[in-house]
């Protein structure tokens, strides 16, 4: 089984050369810490920058500069700064090659709903709804199950949908799956997970065929 | 040259009155209008619809709003960040329309820009498209977002002059630029106010004629929500 970082490692290996990347909050911030080096990729943040670095030292922190999820982050060679609305022209538009996202569930339709539990938790949206209309390599970064042990891999999403058919890989900390028109697909095991785990904590259909290997991290 | 500058706040918000609807620039508390938000608290006007990306935080940015309750909407895309917001949305006693991110941003530069409505993906097959015109175009599904009318824009540029161009500085642009003449009057707060002639005309991000007072703010506080830092090795 695989903890966040070993989520964010798997997912990582995704993020090809050349690739425009935007990482939402959560698991997906942690990817970019795993991209190899000898390629080269730029984070787009949707608050308005591209060209994403690491977190500031101390002191070298600017309240001017900061990500979508309000943390303070520095700037690479090539950077640049943009208002909302360009930035959302690049992922409407569809010039970001990448989106990572978190959820709360996923349907085996490719439904995503991670933005509002009714009566109990109203933040909103954000951008994810924007991103996940018009991004057409769309990868979620969740846990299979929530705390009480249910899946979050759902037949239907039970909660309001941030976006309808969009997905098409799932990496949780039990699989990589692949979202199909009959269902999840399962593609590889994490380490020490067996395919009958991942059929116990999908109530989604859940596809596998012939030997399904375990992921390399 | 058209001189725009005024001399403080309180002239700068000339007019301002309770029902009315305004444009607050920043991202979380990221290139917010601090100044004519502490002007709007003194002021005190009451029943205004805020459209602005976030809520602030329950003490500081429009979380000082909120703590008055001078506020009867809001519409933002993402409001995690303040539980006065949460408590009030949740009680009923404060409208709020939750906006996708982009559509909010759209919706704004739409108003500058003279278009009534566009068509976005964002938010088909959702609940924020239920009652909205819906149509296809190539294939796929689009909802009409009609573009925002709003009293009052409040911007905060970095640097500005008399003329009233604007220039930002990091992502502390944002909002900010999109609100830029979206409203019926544009005020835009700035760091450091210049001289006409004293900025490049090559680099002004926001032409002053989409600006009608600007004015020198004063005490930026800017605080920083989430201080993240990277250790030294």
């Amino acid at each position: 089984m695989l903890d966040k970082n070993g989520i964010a490692k798997r997912i990582a290996k995704e993020v090809k050369d050349g690739y425009y990347v935007n990482l939402g909050i959560g698991i997906p911030t942690l990817v970019a810490n795993f991209v190899r080096d000898d390629i080269s990729v730029e984070f787009q943040s949707e608050n308005g920058v591209l060209g994403m670095g690491p977190f500031p030292f101390e002191g070298e922190e600017d309240a001017d500069i900061i990500n979508a999820g309000k943390q303070t982050i520095t700037t690479l060679p090539g950077a640049s700064f943009f208002d909302s609305a360009l930035s959302f022209s690049m992922i409407r538009g569809q010039h970001v090659d990448l989106t990572i996202l978190g959820a709360m569930e996923v349907a085996e339709n490719g439904d995503i709903a991670n933005w509002k539990i009714p009566g109990k938790m109203v933040k909103g949206m954000g951008g994810a709804m924007d991103l996940v209309a018009s991004a057409e390599n769309i990868i979620v970064a969740m846990m299979h199950t929530n705390k009480a042990g249910e899946s979050k891999l759902l037949k239907r999403c039970t909660l309001p949908l941030t976006g309808v058919g969009c997905v098409k890989k799932v990496v949780t900390n039990l699989a990589v799956l692949e979202v199909t028109s009959k269902g999840f697909k399962l593609l590889e095991r994490a380490p020490g997970v067996t395919v009958e785990d991942i059929e116990k904590a999908t109530e989604g259909n859940l596809i596998v065929e012939g030997e399904v290997p375990e992921m390399k991290i | 040259m058209i001189n725009k500058k005024v001399s403080n706040v309180s002239m700068a918000l000339e007019g301002v009155a309770d029902g009315m609807t305004f444009m607050l620039g920043g991202f979380g508390l990221c290139g917010i209008p601090e100044n004519a938000i502490a002007e709007l608290v003194k002021l005190g006007v009451k029943h205004i619809t805020c459209i602005s990306n976030n809520a602030g935080v329950d003490d500081f940015g429009l979380g000082l709003l909120l703590q008055k309750h001078q506020i009867k909407k809001m519409i933002s895309s993402y409001v995690g960040e303040n539980d006065e917001f949460e408590r009030q949305m949740l009680s009923g006693e404060l409208e709020v329309e939750l906006t996708p991110q982009g559509t909010l941003a759209e919706k704004c530069r739409a108003a500058q820009a003279g278009f009534p409505a566009f068509y976005t993906p964002a938010g088909y097959g959702t609940e924020v498209a239920e009652g909205k015109e819906t149509r296809e175009f190539n294939g796929k599904m689009y909802v009409l977002e009609p573009a925002f009318k709003a009293d009052f824009s409040f911007v905060k540029a970095w640097k500005g002059d008399e003329a009233g161009n604007l220039v930002f500085k990091g992502t502390a642009r944002n909002f900010n630029p999109c609100m830029c003449g979206a409203a019926k009057i544009t005020v835009a707060e700035v760091e450091e106010l210049l001289p006409a002639g004293s900025l490049d005309p090559n680099e002004i991000h926001i032409p002053g004629i989409f600006v009608q007072r600007i004015f020198q703010g004063e005490k930026y506080e800017k605080r920083i929500e989430q201080r993240t830092l990277r250790i030294r090795s």
